[in-house]
């Protein structure tokens, strides 16, 4: 850190562009776009010339047409940047043939974690021992969009708890999953942190749900540790190595760490092209780590995003380095596993 | 609760708030009128006053510009023949023929006047609603929504008149192509041809615009008239449109209460309403019957609808953060923004802000819909103008909507291949509306009934909400049956119903038009059973469901020829595809050279070649169309094509 920000005050900065573009491959409201255009205010705010940002929404093929586009498009000026999720994340480490974008040419300027609570509908059982004993054996709906999108690790953690969860796919979003489950047709649902907050808190005040474990975060070791927005609930890695024969060497557990990582450590993404400038991604790189001290920024953040702070620079590109390689021994395994637990057949190049 | 109402309408009459609103509905109007914009558009253009605005201001402004959306866009449905969003799509049915008999201005002030007491109606029904709503929305489980969209597809016997074979072939094909791209079950890819453009399915605006919008355009070419061919007293039709209204009040007032029931529920809103409503009113309504060829009550009927439609949207929206419609996620989005979390708090702690969203609501639709009817008599005289002339205009303005939808030039093949089976149709009869209500409920028809399955098993079928609906479609299905036998009855042929049925009973006519079709609809059906035969179970049970109302219409529109002794006619089919033929010219031809240099290209040969206007009138519109293009390419930073030419003439932006 210290050699790049010297290099960057020695040599002639290169100037930031007036004018910024941001590829957002979601459509306009959906998360990713609000995340985006939230941040960039933010970044915008942050950089000397206020530059401003324009947000190119290029939705379609579940994020994988608008980062194709600009994989093979977006010039190396610094001007284009490109904004990615869990749903673009995953077809890369599952190599989807659709998928022509390689995360190893681009490098991350910040990015957000998120958390997220798995909870159940109290008439299964007074405490979340019963509840989980019940879910053991009984068969249990869960509303979920795609098998290989958002909700890839929680599936995988259900079964890993041997939890008989029966996912019923097509939802459109995690608000129409929490949705079957109010009406009570899911027995089961999931939900990142800020949704959580807003939306189930309500129903565990009103004693119709149960919240049974928080995925939890990760630390700067890479080990999954309690989430500080639910100090109080165990995480899954708790529940999983309490159980018998269990270790975190465990080829599903090292499965849904690289998803866990890669979709919920780095939800959200802030990517320029790797070949820009050296200067001028210092100075982006500079203004994101004065961003996540700000503590105006941190406020707004915690109040629309969720309670966790933003991951910049070299810490995400390391993060997200080593949750992108996925073994080949792995890819295998995950596809093995869609198509025998649930029946769906993945196709990977 | 009535504290909130007051400090609603307190924040609300502020001249700052009012201030903010106009803006939000001048926006609003501006990408409604534009077909193929909507509120995505309207949200770019907001989004930078958004941040840190005050929420209750930042509400009113966002407000006025998604109320106004389902208003604006009848100009373009009505003058035009071009459905600009899924809210105006049963809006051509009846007025694009209207205009054309030289009654756009009626249709016009009577469609705006609806649009405004709809959006009243919704507003105030919503005013109650919204306090009790949260046990209706989560009494829809996926069941009632299943055969709800049922329900929508038994529109197609009611808007298939006499042909209802042809009727169920259409829908069958809508069904196909909606079920186009990834199966929603197991994400498996389906029917796509291996063409990466259909991964996701053809865009519903493409659909729209190739199955309503392209035939009307090669029609209006083919005939060399303007588009009203009627021109006598074309201004004044204004004060007739207003009496309408009045006359319908009946009709308006269930129309827009339908609506806003319909809207409340998340996943279906928007585009089944207005068929719904228009089905319900070519029903129901008394006294003579012209749907389809100009009947004012099937505008009338949508649009009251449309509007209340947007304000029961708003009820998923705000108690679930489930947005009802596609404009009312970006709505949620902005929410979002402004740092408000939709949820049960929007009805305890935060009511004065979802009063204040109410009424603005109501009062955008009151200022955008009295903004449209001062703009309806002028506007309606595009229609007296030799359709040559405007045709380079329309032709880029469907273009240039077509392209919105995904931005890729897949969207102009598929709006041509569209617009050739459109073409088809309409030449021989075919039902349009029923392949676009195939198309549109293709999706949810498929989704809701699995989910439904795994959810509920068959014993959701037997829940008092399904068997309501239920009855509700087979009374739709059954209720001219049962008047057909009732005036039997009575035995009195000179009733006006009777008449009218008489009419459906004409002689079934054919011609090489009817021929290619049932050839090309079998064909259709026997590839997709190829190319679907190996996925799994839940994801191909859909489409072959599909291929059989596809394929079975099709063979029983043949078998009907055979038997019954159908009248051959002459369908000219030649000079039609030659027009279509000739915009897949300009489609390829744009996207090599890029879009504004063809569109200003062919726009003056066009005009000098074709149209033989005067040189003046030749460099004035194609200045016009520049400007357009490069204007909203501007405001909206929106992107176009941009091939070998513009690239070079144009400064990149």
């Amino acid at each position: 850190m210290a050699f790049q920000s010297s290099q960057a005050s020695e040599t002639a900065k290169t100037p930031v562009p007036d004018t910024l573009t941001w590829t957002v491959p979601f459509g306009v409201g959906g998360g990713t776009d609000v995340w985006a255009r939230f941040m960039s205010h933010w970044v915008g705010e942050s950089l000397e010339n206020h530059p401003a940002i324009v947000i190119n929404n290029v939705p379609g093929g579940g994020s994988i047409t608008g980062a194709n586009l600009f994989y093979s498009r977006a010039r190396s000026n610094g001007a284009e940047m490109i904004v990615t999720s869990a749903s673009t994340q995953y077809p890369a480490m599952l190599k989807d043939p659709r998928v022509r974008f390689d995360y190893s040419r681009w490098t991350p300027i910040i990015a957000a974690p998120t958390g997220g609570v798995v909870y159940a509908q109290s008439s299964m059982g007074e405490d979340p021992k019963k509840i989980m004993e019940h879910l053991r054996q009984h068969e249990t709906k869960f509303g979920a969009q795609t098998p290989t999108g958002l909700e890839l690790p929680i599936l995988l953690a259900f079964d890993m708890l041997g939890l008989q969860v029966d996912p019923v796919f097509g939802m459109r979003s995690r608000g129409e999953g929490r949705l079957a489950f109010e009406r009570g047709e899911a027995g089961i649902d999931f939900q990142t942190t800020s949704a959580y907050f807003s939306s189930v808190t309500p129903l565990v005040k009103s004693g119709q749900a149960v919240p049974l474990f928080s995925l939890g975060v990760m630390n700067d070791d890479n080990i999954i540790v309690r989430d500080p927005a639910f100090p109080d609930l165990p995480t899954f890695s708790e529940l999983y190595l309490a159980q018998p024969d269990t270790s975190r060497d465990d080829m599903a557990y090292q499965v849904y760490h690289k998803f866990f990582a890669s979709g919920y450590a780095l939800q959200k993404l802030l990517l320029v092209p790797r070949d820009i400038d050296a200067s001028l991604l210092a100075t982006y790189l500079d203004a994101a780590r004065k961003l996540a001290k700000n503590p105006e920024f941190l406020e707004a953040a915690r109040q629309r995003i969720g309670p966790y702070d933003p991951v910049t620079g070299e810490v995400a590109a390391r993060q997200l380095e080593a949750a992108m390689q996925m073994s080949q021994e792995r890819r295998q395994w995950i596809v093995d596993w869609l198509k025998q637990r649930h029946d769906i057949r993945v196709v990977t190049q | 609760m009535f504290e909130s109402m007051v400090s609603g309408i307190g924040q609300i009459l502020t001249v700052s708030h009012l201030l903010y609103m106009c803006l939000g509905v001048s926006v609003g109007l501006l990408v409604g009128i534009i077909p193929g914009l909507g509120g995505i558009a309207g949200m770019a253009l907001l989004l930078p006053f958004l941040y840190g605005m005050d929420p209750g201001l930042a509400l009113g402004m966002l407000m006025g510009m998604v109320a106004v959306i389902p208003t604006g866009d009848t100009f373009a449905s009505v003058l035009m023949g071009i459905p600009g969003s899924s809210s105006s799509q049963a809006t051509v049915m009846d007025g694009f023929p209207l205009a054309k008999k030289g009654q756009a201005a009626r249709a016009l002030s009577s469609a705006f006047l609806s649009s405004l007491c709809g959006g009243v109606i919704g507003a105030l029904i919503l005013t109650i609603f919204i306090l009790m709503a949260r046990p209706l929305v989560l009494g829809f489980s996926s069941s009632e929504l299943f055969v709800l969209t049922m329900l929508g597809l038994a529109m197609v016997a009611v808007l298939s008149g006499g042909q209802l074979f042809k009727g169920i072939a259409a829908c069958g094909l809508g069904l196909l192509v909606g079920a186009m791209g990834t199966a929603p079950a197991t994400g498996e890819f389906r029917l796509n041809m291996g063409i990466e453009y259909l991964f996701d399915g053809i865009p519903l605006v493409v659909v729209g615009l190739g199955i309503f919008a392209i035939p009307e355009i090669i029609e209006l070419m083919i005939q060399k008239s303007s588009i009203a061919r009627d021109q006598a007293g074309l201004g004044k039709g204004w004060k007739r449109g207003v009496l309408d209204v009045w006359q319908n009040r009946g009709l308006v007032a269930r129309c827009a209460g339908i609506g806003s029931i319909i809207g409340t529920i998340p996943g279906l809103a928007g585009s089944v309403v207005d068929w719904l409503t228009y089905g319900y009113a070519s029903r129901t309504v008394k006294g003579e019957k012209h749907f389809g060829q100009g009947d004012i009550r099937g505008v009338i009927a949508p649009e009251s609808a449309n509007n209340a439609c947007a304000c029961g949207a708003m009820v998923p929206t705000l108690l679930f953060g489930v947005p009802g419609s596609g404009t009312a996620a970006i709505f949620l989005g902005g929410l979002l923004l402004l740092g408000l979390e939709p949820g049960v708090s929007m009805i305890t702690t935060h009511l004065d802000l979802t009063y204040n969203i109410i009424w603005s609501l109501a009062l955008a639709n009151i200022l955008g819909a009295a903004f449209c009817l001062m703009l309806a008599r002028p506007v309606a005289q595009l229609t007296r103008v030799p359709f040559a002339l405007i045709a380079p205009v329309i032709t880029m303005l469907v273009l240039f909507a077509a392209y919105q939808a995904t931005r890729s030039l897949g969207d102009w093949y598929s709006l041509i291949a569209i617009g050739a089976i459109g073409l088809m149709f309409k030449q021989a009869g075919w039902s349009r509306p029923a392949f676009l209500i195939g198309f549109v409920l293709a999706p949810g028809a498929e989704t809701y009934f699995y989910q439904s399955i795994q959810f509920n098993g068959l014993a959701g079928f037997m829940r008092p909400g399904v068997l309501i609906i239920l009855s509700i479609t087979a009374l739709a299905l059954l209720y001219p049956l049962g008047r057909k036998l009732l005036a039997r009855r009575r035995n009195t042929a000179s009733d006006k119903t009777a008449a009218t049925t008489v009419v459906e009973k004409t002689q079934a006519t054919w011609g090489v038009v009817d021929m290619i079709l049932v050839v090309g609809m079998l064909l259709v059906a026997a590839l997709s059973w190829y190319d679907v035969r190996d996925i799994s179970f839940i994801a191909h049970v859909f489409p072959m469901l599909s291929i059989v109302f596809l394929g079975g219409g099709a063979l029983a529109v043949a078998i009907q020829i055979r038997t019954e002794g159908a009248i051959r006619v002459e369908q000219p089919a030649l000079q039609g595809l030659c027009w279509l033929a000739g915009l897949l010219m300009v489609v390829v031809v744009a996207s090599v050279l890029g879009f504004v240099s063809t569109a200003a290209l062919g726009s003056l040969l066009f005009l000098t070649f074709v149209a033989r206007a005067h040189w003046l009138t030749i460099v004035l519109i194609t200045l016009g169309i520049v400007a357009f293009l490069l204007g909203m390419q501007s405001l909206l930073s929106l992107q176009y094509p941009s091939g070998l030419l513009d690239g070079l003439i144009l400064p990149s932006s």
